[in-house]
């Protein structure tokens, strides 16, 4: 019982990161119905920034500002010069360009940072946080701790502000949007630097637990996938809770099932993709597109 | 920009009156005896290579024909079918194992190998096609790119089978006996061969009736369906056949390298098919192998840069692309022609 518990608890850490940036890839559906695939080394390379900007001996909070600032400009930029062109492309010219960023990133990472992988600081304490026989690790809660912030502002943003309504009128009905004066562009574009932000948190919270390094986030980006997926493409909360179901199902098969083991582990989320595709495609909480034939 | 034409250089029918008036003009006695004549040169040209080429020249020619192979059948099933794979490299990965398991498992002679590699794909492909029924767009680019990198660890896996991360190391083919040929030129020869085949297959069988059906289902599926098109048969079956062109590659480049092992099929290698086809040409045989130039000689040049500079390059060659040559090399040929051809029309002499 002890070690299954345990096993919950280090797969909702895990989890906590999927979240994060599934959070992310469904910020950007939302806005532009864009699956993004360069979103894993988006975050990959903010947290390249922060690294090297803490290397040039800023504190750890004043470089996690700045590289969310940062990622924010750099996805607003993104989405204003390089996917705005193919806005209205068919999806296979979109995905080969969300694909061309991804490559893009990966291989500037390589060249700017080289591919020696490079330890990086966790802001929570050290000494482990034990309750009864179960060890929580404080990067760990520190991690489940963030993304449920992260989740609680976005949702006072959407909710509250006249901006986040503006954003949500914008993805909903584009043309209805433009008829009461919201510029659906800019929109759109604030749709990308806010999934950038997020993304470069989430980035900043795995790298103490698997290290920075060019390909740190392929893994992940398929958890991502999968955990988006599973919560459905079209709710942020969705893919929250389904970034830490996939955590948890991810660490209790690893443990349990010896077939699976660590090394099929990419394979166990390729599963939970076809599954719940191919069962429900609209995911556990997303809606269901239905379009006029 | 759209994608929406890109069928046209192949399928005359549905090219409107520009590609009409190219295909008369491309039937005027004067180009038909112009283009048999530079296919002629092609084929002596390229017959001729191996002997004036290094070893490691020649190799390099056979990769070329290898990735064209490929290329041909995502092109089948991306370009012009409009099922996005981002994870054709698992076929690869499927028929370069068939291929080596065969050959250092069993003894099997390697030529057996390479059809039943196609053969084994085509099976594979056709039941992930099935599910793939389902997924559209977006969603089957997810659900290929997950299988793309999950394939290493796949493969690592079944280590009694595939012999784990140290791979499979096989020995180069020797030529059939009597044939006066290095056992690189005879590789160049095999695969040649069976790129001409296969080009000469799935020219036949894009240009008609099949042809037109997977352009119609990529443009309008529901218009296709009304037309009395059976989509999810030549869907599922593109799949099928897609894998096998992709299996059969992978056959020959494991014969080709003498080695497989997981970490080469990564997700990158399916990325690179993908390159290969958006800069070839989306939707054109010709593209396939403008495509395999393209992955092959390309990264070699850049590398001299940095190591990290052929990605750099690749990424920024596929946004570049989808701008302003969504058609590929292929594509802006054709164009490029057409213009040439009307500029001498209209100013004789």
């Amino acid at each position: 019982m002890d070690v299954f518990l345990q096993q919950v608890v280090s797969g909702l850490a895990t989890g906590g990161i999927y979240a994060s940036l599934a959070l992310s890839l469904v910020m950007i559906y939302r806005a532009t119905d864009v699956v993004n695939f360069a979103q894993g080394e988006m975050a990959m390379f903010s947290t390249y920034l922060a690294w090297s900007i803490m290397n040039h001996g800023a504190p750890y909070w004043l470089a996690f500002v700045l590289t969310v600032v940062i990622a924010f400009v750099g996805g607003l930029a993104l989405e204003r010069l390089i996917i705005r062109p193919v806005e209205d492309a068919p999806v296979l010219a979109i995905v080969i360009v969300t694909l061309g960023l991804l490559v893009i990133f990966n291989s500037v990472a390589g060249w700017a940072y080289s591919y020696i992988i490079q330890p990086f600081p966790s802001p929570f304490p050290r000494t482990p946080i034990r309750i009864g026989r179960i060890v929580f690790g404080p990067h760990d809660l520190g991690v489940i701790g963030v993304t449920l912030l992260m989740l609680a502002l976005l949702w006072l943003f959407f909710r509250f502000t006249s901006l986040g309504l503006a954003l949500r009128a914008a993805a909903q009905n584009p043309a209805a949007s433009r008829l009461v004066g919201i510029r659906v562009g800019w929109m759109l574009a604030l749709g990308w630097g806010l999934a950038a932000l997020i993304g470069a948190v989430a980035g900043m919270m795995v790298a103490p637990i698997i290290f920075l390094e060019p390909n740190m986030m392929s893994g992940i980006l398929i958890y991502a996938f999968a955990s988006a997926t599973l919560g459905g493409f079209t709710s942020p909360g969705g893919a929250v809770l389904g970034g830490f179901l996939v955590g948890v199902i991810e660490n209790l098969a690893g443990t349990y099932v010896s077939f699976i083991g660590t090394d099929l582990k990419l394979t166990l989320a390729l599963l939970v993709i076809i599954v719940v595709l191919l069962v429900k495609p609209s995911g556990l909480f997303g809606q269901a597109v239905v379009r006029r034939v | 920009m759209t994608l929406e034409d890109a069928g046209a250089p192949l399928a005359p029918e549905v090219a409107g009156p520009a590609g009409r008036a190219a295909a008369a003009r491309a039937h005027a006695p004067g180009a038909a005896a112009v283009r048999a004549a530079g296919l002629l040169s092609l084929g002596a040209l390229a017959c001729l290579l191996p002997f004036v080429l290094s070893d490691y020249r020649t190799f390099q020619f056979t990769q070329v024909f290898i990735y064209a192979i490929a290329l041909l059948g995502l092109n089948m099933l991306t370009g012009y079918n409009g099922q996005i794979s981002l994870g054709h490299g698992a076929f690869y990965a499927i028929g370069a194992y068939t291929t080596a398991i065969m050959v250092d498992r069993w003894r099997v002679p390697y030529g057996w190998t390479i059809p039943v590699a196609g053969v084994v794909c085509l099976v594979a492909g056709f039941l992930f096609g099935i599910p793939a029924l389902r997924l559209e767009g977006l969603y089957l680019a997810l659900a290929t790119f997950a299988l793309a990198l999950a394939v290493p660890q796949i493969l690592k896996h079944f280590d009694a089978w595939t012999g784990g991360s140290q791979g499979i190391v096989l020995s180069k083919p020797a030529p059939p006996p009597g044939l006066p040929l290095s056992p690189d030129r005879w590789l160049y020869f095999l695969s040649l061969g069976l790129l001409l085949l296969l080009v000469l297959l799935a020219w036949n069988l894009l240009r008609g009736r099949a042809g037109r059906a997977l352009v119609a289902i990529r443009d309008n599926p529901i218009a296709a369906e009304a037309m009395g098109v059976n989509a999810a048969l030549y869907k599922s079956l593109t799949f099928g056949v897609s894998a096998a062109y992709t299996g059969i590659a992978g056959a020959l480049g494991a014969l080709a390298i003498a080695f497989v092992a997981p970490d080469t099929f990564n997700v990158f290698l399916s990325i690179t098919f993908l390159v290969g086809i958006v800069v070839g040409g989306l939707a054109s045989i010709s593209g396939a192998i403008f495509g395999a130039l393209f992955i092959q000689f390309v990264p070699n040049w850049a590398q001299d840069i940095s190591k990290a500079a052929p990605w750099a390059i690749y990424g920024v060659f596929l946004i570049v692309f989808m701008y302003v040559m969504p058609r590929g090399i292929a594509g802006a040929l054709l164009m490029l022609g057409r213009r040439l051809a009307r500029t001498t029309q209209s100013h004789p002499g």
